[in-house]
């Protein structure tokens, strides 16, 4: 397969971006895409110019890494797929394909594709934790736990935090990402005592950085995990919720 | 010749551990924060170190190249996490967990070490749980558990198939909260480059920050390496793009001892590659040899679809060779048998590199739906990157690097040889000896990280106290920061002909070949020579794009492979000194008139350990001997 790629360029967070066009040739169907991206890199490099940076690590659509607007789609094309997973079969002979970093104001461009997502972890330092110090649990079985209320909590824990959600967000908002671990630890009976709390801590730093959710559901369609977005029904219940809650008489009113 | 001493604790084995942590000196939490630490790498062995040693009250300093600690490659093991709880109760129990991993690893792993982490391995559970990590559960409310990678009790817990990703989110999670505590100070896009030993002690780090390129030091009371393990020297591999042997190689360097490098898992259930420009190899969870059965075709050339093939002309060549383990057989041997009946050109696939695992019987016994509630995320991925259906098509699997069991030597303590410097979880060699059962590298990156670690440094941190860590002003900082600047600039003026992946994939089939599944004395030593070349030619002709002072990952690149190229030489001499087949580690030479393994429990029931002799030198050897009290050494046996 012959393509023709438009990938945005921006040396570093203030310099002034553009799209640059490059042709890779000989693509075999069965590359993914960032292998795509590699042999590209690899010509770049032997012809003295700068290699196209972007972010990417395990390869196998778990840690998150990879982040790639594609043609418009975060993580391109295929329903449930990280960019790593995508593979150049889903196009065709002859495609030109747009290449360009996430779209977020609370994203900023470090280098051509990467962005800075450390937002991400001021949201979980503020409340995206359940405080179990180590050594201080009692024995596993002694909690016990629906097995549908941890396949749901599951279901939320699935979040990979790569940002597709935010990226896809007409608005820049975070509420998958943060509803989705919100969901996790709040199903869960260890995650309780803390639920309200989580709540309020999690929303107040997440609105320092993002939009506001005005409930388009552009990011349940663009995660990779398929997270669904009812997650963010729980976490805003639960926001409206700790703001009127007496937290000392919660043993009297869960 | 020099004899280690691993600083094993006296009594018997199921009291060392209590007896040990008795005798430690305690820190008091006044004193506490008067001490600094700083954990390299943020796994699941180094975010649990820095989180509990955050909360014990020290102060921590933490550092990851990641953009975020939840990235780490701790994330992508699928399968599940052993322990001893016994809650099946098929006849589980701590010695029999640590018996299962002395026995799994060959009998070349060091017993105290193993039977403390069988110990601790129901604590983790709990702790696991405290903290919010959904393990599959029954309709009950209990805990679920499956039987995995061999072991004939169900010992594993699980979280679908992504059990490493929930527990190194339970890890970015309790560190999260000890930045958000003030207790840990996190560095990301931060990537360690130097150890710095004043005085006879490691006192800091080198590091060089990924998007400014500015190199700092950073001192402290003692050092955590907890950087994970070197698969990448294979080039294809199911590691993570960014993992690396750098941290640890750089210790090595400085002084501390490297344990059986050799010591390598080439695992048995990966997606063949499908063209050489494979960037890295992705893993199919062991978990599907539970249920699926393993073949190729008996006739050589086959050119049939796997459909068209009839039963009699199927090799189920596990069940043949292995009646009592069949498809379950330990790692290393299922490798191996699949190497084999590639290399007689029995192996399916376009490009021949693959043998079937087939579900059709499964799911004629089981129904469909069972085996998708079982395996459907595997299946979708896997279905994703090859654009087959397993459910109508079998698997088609091939082994490939996975973990290395080998690494920087550490005592009882998990204290390396250079005092004040530790190394955790995968980065160390300790407990798993010449081959890792399944479901035990989470075992012992969070048992390291949460029960181990920060007990054992107390002792040597309390020897320290009223003294301050040594001061970046020192030299010894100095002199590391400009090695550092050095090797930068001068990969950066190389200005060759040829890119880094280039080498690394030319390393990467000399290891393979060589130092893979197989290996001979002939191998090894044509091996150790074409890497001398690969390597001196690597620095006369690599070329390096773009500057030192932004985002640059192939500069980071350029730094790791030139690390990979000596750990391979090492790996090769560690190889090439143990003529004996003992787990992941086959010599040719060294096998029964069956093609199994033979031990040599005379002449290398010992941990070598590698001493650093120069770029290109031979390595200096120094021994542990290895002594088995409680378990009877014998000729695994899986027939």
């Amino acid at each position: 397969m012959d393509i023709t790629l438009k990938v945005w360029r921006q040396e570093g967070p203030d310099a002034a971006g553009r799209f640059e066009t490059y042709q890779a040739t000989d693509v075999s169907p069965d590359m993914s895409f960032l292998e795509m991206l590699d042999i590209l890199n690899e010509r770049l490099t032997l012809d003295g110019e700068v290699p196209i940076a972007f972010e990417h690590d395990c390869r196998e659509g778990i840690c998150g890494t990879c982040n790639l607007m594609i043609d418009g789609h975060p993580h391109g094309p295929q329903m449930g797929t990280a960019t790593c997973q995508l593979h150049m079969r889903k196009f065709s002979d002859g495609d030109t394909i747009t290449v360009e970093p996430w779209r977020a104001a609370a994203f900023p461009i470090i280098k051509d594709l990467a962005v800075d997502r450390s937002a991400f972890d001021r949201i979980i330092e503020a409340g995206g934790h359940i405080g179990a110090p180590t050594g201080s649990a009692p024995d596993a079985n002694l909690i016990l736990i629906p097995k549908d209320a941890v396949d749901a909590a599951m279901d939320a824990a699935l979040c990979i935090g790569c940002g597709a959600c935010v990226a896809a967000c007409p608005n820049g908002a975070a509420q998958l990402f943060v509803a989705a671990k919100y969901a996790h630890l709040s199903l869960l009976p260890q995650g309780q005592p803390e639920r309200f709390r989580r709540a309020e801590a999690m929303v107040d730093t997440m609105e320092e950085y993002f939009g506001a959710c005005s409930n388009h559901a552009e990011c349940e369609a663009a995660c990779p995990k398929s997270i669904s977005i009812d997650f963010i029904a729980l976490l805003n219940r639960d926001y409206v919720r700790a703001k009127w809650r007496n937290r000392r008489l919660a043993g009297q009113s869960v | 010749m020099m004899q280690l001493d691993a600083k094993i604790p006296e009594g018997p084995i199921a009291e060392k551990w209590d007896n040990h942590r008795f005798a430690i000196p305690l820190v008091s939490p006044a004193n506490k924060r008067k001490f600094s630490v700083i954990v390299i790498g943020t796994g699941l062995a180094g975010a649990s170190a820095a989180a509990t040693l955050g909360e014990l009250g020290y102060r921590v300093k933490a550092f990851t190249y990641h953009d975020s600690s939840r990235r780490a490659h701790s994330i992508a093991a699928q399968g599940g996490i052993n322990a001893a709880k016994n809650y099946q109760g098929d006849g589980d129990s701590i010695f029999r967990l640590f018996y299962d991993t002395v026995k799994g690893g060959d009998y070349r792993s060091r017993e105290a070490n193993v039977y403390r982490l069988a110990q601790v391995s129901n604590e983790i559970i709990d702790q696991c749980v405290a903290q919010g990590v959904p393990f599959a559960r029954e309709y009950g409310g209990l805990l679920a558990n499956r039987s995995f990678g061999g072991a004939q009790v169900s010992r594993t817990f699980y979280a679908r198939g992504v059990t490493g990703q929930q527990l190194l989110l339970g890890t970015y999670q309790a560190l999260a909260r000890q930045v958000s505590a003030g207790t840990v100070e996190l560095f990301t896009r931060s990537e360690m480059l130097e150890v710095v030993v004043a005085e006879g002690k490691a006192v800091g780090v080198v590091v060089r920050n990924l998007v400014t390129g500015e190199v700092t030091s950073h001192s402290a009371h003692a050092v955590v390496l907890a950087t994970g393990g070197y698969s990448n020297v294979y080039y294809l591999s199911t590691n993570a793009m960014a993992c690396n042997g750098t941290a640890i190689w750089r210790a090595h360097r400085k002084g501390a001892l490297f344990g059986n490098p050799c010591f390598t898992q080439i695992h048995p259930t990966c997606i063949p590659a499908s063209d050489e420009f494979q960037s890295k190899l992705t893993l199919m969870s062991e978990s599907l040899r539970n249920d699926g059965r393993i073949w190729v075709p008996r006739e050589i050339g086959e050119t049939r679809s796997a459909s068209e093939i009839p039963e009699e002309e199927r090799d189920y060549y596990l069940e043949r060779r292995y009646p009592a383990f069949g498809n379950l057989v330990p790692r290393d041997v299922a490798s191996r048998a699949a190497e084999q009946v590639i290399n007689e050109q029995r192996g399916v696939g376009p490009l021949r590199n693959g043998v079937y695992l087939d579900f059709a019987e499964a799911i004629g016994r089981l129904g469909r739906d069972t085996i998708e509630e079982r395996y459907g995320n595997l299946f979708e991925m896997y279905e994703r990157i090859t654009d087959e259906n397993p459910y109508e098509t079998p698997m088609r699997i091939y082994p490939a690097p996975h973990y290395t069991m080998g690494g920087l030597w550490v005592d009882y303590d998990l204290m390396t040889t250079i005092p004040g410097l530790y190394s955790i979880g995968e980065a160390n060699f300790s407990d798993h000896g010449a081959n890792r059962l399944g479901a035990s590298a989470l075992m012992q990156g969070l048992a390291d990280g949460y029960f181990v670690l920060p007990y054992t440094i107390g002792g040597y941190l309390a020897g320290m106290l009223g003294t301050d860590p040594v001061p970046t002003s020192h030299p010894a900082f100095a002199e590391a920061e400009q090695d550092v600047r050095d090797r930068v600039a001068r990969l950066l003026g190389t200005n060759g002909s040829r890119t880094i992946d280039w080498f690394h994939r030319e390393l990467g089939k000399i290891m393979i070949e060589e130092c893979g599944m197989a290996r001979s004395e002939n191998g090894l030593r044509k091996a150790i020579s074409e890497i001398a070349t690969l390597r001196e030619e690597y620095h006369r002709d690599v070329k390096v794009p773009g500057d030192g002072v932004s985002m640059n990952e192939s500069l980071e690149k350029a730094g790791r492979v030139a690390d990979f190229f000596e750990l391979a030489e090492l790996m090769c001499h560690d190889a090439l000194y143990r003529e004996e087949s003992c787990g992941g580690h086959f010599r040719l030479e060294h096998q029964t008139d069956e093609g199994e393994a033979r031990r040599d429990d005379e002449r290398f029931t010992h941990v070598a350990a590698w001493g650093f002799g120069g770029v290109g030198a031979e390595p200096s050897l120094t021994r542990e001997e290895l002594e088995f009290e409680y378990v009877e050494l014998s000729q695994r046996s899986y027939k």
